[in-house]
């Protein structure tokens, strides 16, 4: 099976034989990679009841509950690696998510779409929501409840005492952009966080 | 119907089986020391043990269930307790699944339980049966196994108390259980789930024909009491909703004004409940049996996770959303005792409005996810 470009990048920032927990895994395949590839363990998080079906079915374990309401079902410091890849948008409490994932979690991943983009504020000049590979939805039938630029995002992180490791700025292709690692809010179309409490 | 031309989904006719797995010469050793034997188990079992012989699962029954879970007896109207689930093309797909069930230890169809004739006496067990414990169960489950040659399970499953017995054999022998499929059930019975099993008792026990227990000799049996804890415990196993869907407050069609016999459909519906299991169930049985439960408390103990952890088993956990028997915080109890195990644990909260009763049912979510985790315990099992 091969991975979607930007979930290649996180399995990369993963060590092998971590304990994952990935948070809004839908199907699974972050972490049937990891736990085939990188004797990685692990469980993954999901609402969507179809999504559920599909990662069982692909043998990764996963825990049906509520991302904004449910997290302290996992007890402390009982995982290494808690990622949340491109989810964060989709949160009613994104700033409790992060805290419980600093509670679970050792390191954390996260990924997010840039609202910042220097196109999306060029769509927006013109009038327009933004919409691109990293934000495929229109305004009224969109997933996402929140837009944040990545300097927004980090002002988040710092108010949860979350120290940024390393941050990755991908193109809009998926891949990292050079571009975007000078200039990450402008040019970056989403970007990977690994962070630390 | 015939053997031959079973219906479509079913297993067709199934017959009994019995097996004697401990003698006098070689007992049963209980958890709490004691030894007990001969025990003879009753068992079923549909579909074909595969060549590897890693294809079965074990089907664990509930407090009252037995060992007929699937297909026709002989000129029976009605399937096994858990047909919907067994057959060809099913979630427990009999063309690829070899399934196993049998009747649990302390029982009353056809495994030796409390009012099995003790060959020491010549007469029943009654009170003189020795306490049994969820492991003691799993015991007698295992030595089936190896009756069958079959060394490693593909899965343990059962729901309610059938999933603690899954529970306790993924714990205790991980090496014999690749996959637990524990529904329904509980790691640590509340105060409250206590209460109502000692409610059940009471009324067996105050039965002036329970004679100490001696009732078979006597040639008698505690109706009244069996049926009342019956009619108490089938309350616990529906949600209100589902008491209202099927009753409300419906008159029952015979009562005329108010009075103190059945008034209303849903009393005569309970009455029914407790008369029908008169005809099905011993009343020792029903008093080892939910003491088993209340004494279950299987992560107590020190060390209870060594194994597993050194061995994992995969975890299938489900609860349902209007079960206030063993409600989701049961379940989800396990799945965090299980987790800090290291476990790789899967687990659901299926919505269903029957209550506890669910886990027998055919709802749609609940089958559609032990097909897949089934399917792919399958696909693992001969990579």
């Amino acid at each position: 099976m091969t991975l979607r470009p930007d979930l290649t990048l996180l399995a990369g920032l993963i060590p092998d034989g971590s304990r994952v927990l990935d948070l809004g895994c839908g199907s699974g395949v972050l972490l049937a990679h990891l736990i085939a590839n990188k004797t990685c363990r692990g469980a993954g998080v999901e609402i969507d009841p179809d999504a559920v079906l599909a990662a069982i079915s692909l043998g990764v374990p996963v825990v049906e509950l509520d991302l904004d309401t449910e997290l302290d079902h996992f007890a402390e410091d009982s995982y290494d690696v808690v990622v949340l890849s491109r989810t964060i948008q989709t949160l009613k409490r994104p700033r409790e998510v992060l805290q419980q994932m600093a509670r679970i979690g050792d390191q954390l991943i996260v990924s997010v779409p840039n609202f910042g983009l220097l196109r999306n504020r060029l769509r927006l000049m013109r009038g327009r929501m933004p919409m691109s590979r990293d934000l495929p939805h229109r305004w009224y039938d969109t997933p996402n409840l929140r837009f944040t630029t990545l300097v927004d995002l980090e002002d988040l992180f710092a108010s949860v005492d979350l120290r940024i490791e390393q941050r990755i700025v991908l193109a809009p292709t998926g891949l990292p952009s050079p571009t975007g690692q000078a200039w990450p809010n402008l040019f970056g179309a989403a970007a990977v966080y690994v962070l630390r409490a | 119907m015939g053997v031959n031309v079973p219906e479509p989904g079913s297993v067709g006719q199934v017959e009994l089986q019995m097996a004697c797995l401990f003698t006098e010469a070689e007992p049963l050793v209980l958890a709490n020391g004691e030894k007990l034997g001969p025990v003879e188990v009753a068992f079923e079992t549909y579909g074909n043990l595969n060549d590897r012989r890693d294809n079965a699962v074990f089907i664990l029954h509930a407090l009252t269930g037995d060992a007929h879970a699937a297909g026709y007896h002989a000129g029976a109207a009605r399937p096994g307790w858990w047909d919907n689930l067994i057959g060809p093309g099913k979630p427990l797909d009999t063309d690829r699944f070899f399934v196993i069930c049998a009747n649990l230890l302390g029982g009353c169809q056809g495994t030796t339980g409390p009012s099995s004739i003790n060959p020491a006496t010549g007469s029943p067990f009654g009170l003189g049966f020795p306490q049994l414990t969820v492991a003691d169960l799993v015991e007698v489950h295992r030595a089936l196994l190896r009756h069958l040659g079959i060394s490693r399970l593909l899965a343990a499953l059962g729901g309610s108390l059938g999933g603690m017995q899954a529970l306790q054999w993924g714990l205790s022998y991980p090496e014999e259980v690749a996959n637990g499929v524990v529904v329904a059930a509980s790691s640590r019975l509340t105060a409250q789930n206590i209460a109502f099993s000692a409610v059940a008792r009471r009324a067996i026990m105050t039965d002036p024909n329970f004679l100490g227990g001696d009732y078979v000799s006597q040639e008698t049996n505690p109706d009244v009491g069996l049926a009342i804890a019956r009619m108490m415990a089938h309350i616990t196993y529906l949600s209100e909703d589902a008491l209202t869907e099927k009753f409300g407050r419906e008159p029952h069609p015979d009562s005329r004004e108010p009075g103190f016999g059945i008034d209303f459909a849903v009393e005569s519906y309970l009455d029914h409940q407790g008369q029908v299991f008169l005809g099905r169930f011993d009343a020792l049985s029903y008093l080892y049996l939910s003491r088993v439960m209340d004494y279950f408390d299987p992560f107590s103990a020190s060390a209870s996770t060594a194994k597993v952890t050194e061995q994992p088993v995969k975890w299938l956990v489900m609860s349902f959303d209007t079960d206030w028997r063993f409600g989701t915080e049961h379940s989800r109890r396990i799945v965090r005792r299980l987790e800090l195990a290291e476990q790789p644990v899967t687990f659901r909260e299926i919505q269903s409005p029957w209550g506890h009763d669910s886990f027998l049912l055919e709802v749609p979510s609940y089958h559609a996810t032990l097909r897949a985790f089934l399917d792919r315990a399958l696909v693992e099992v001969s990579q």
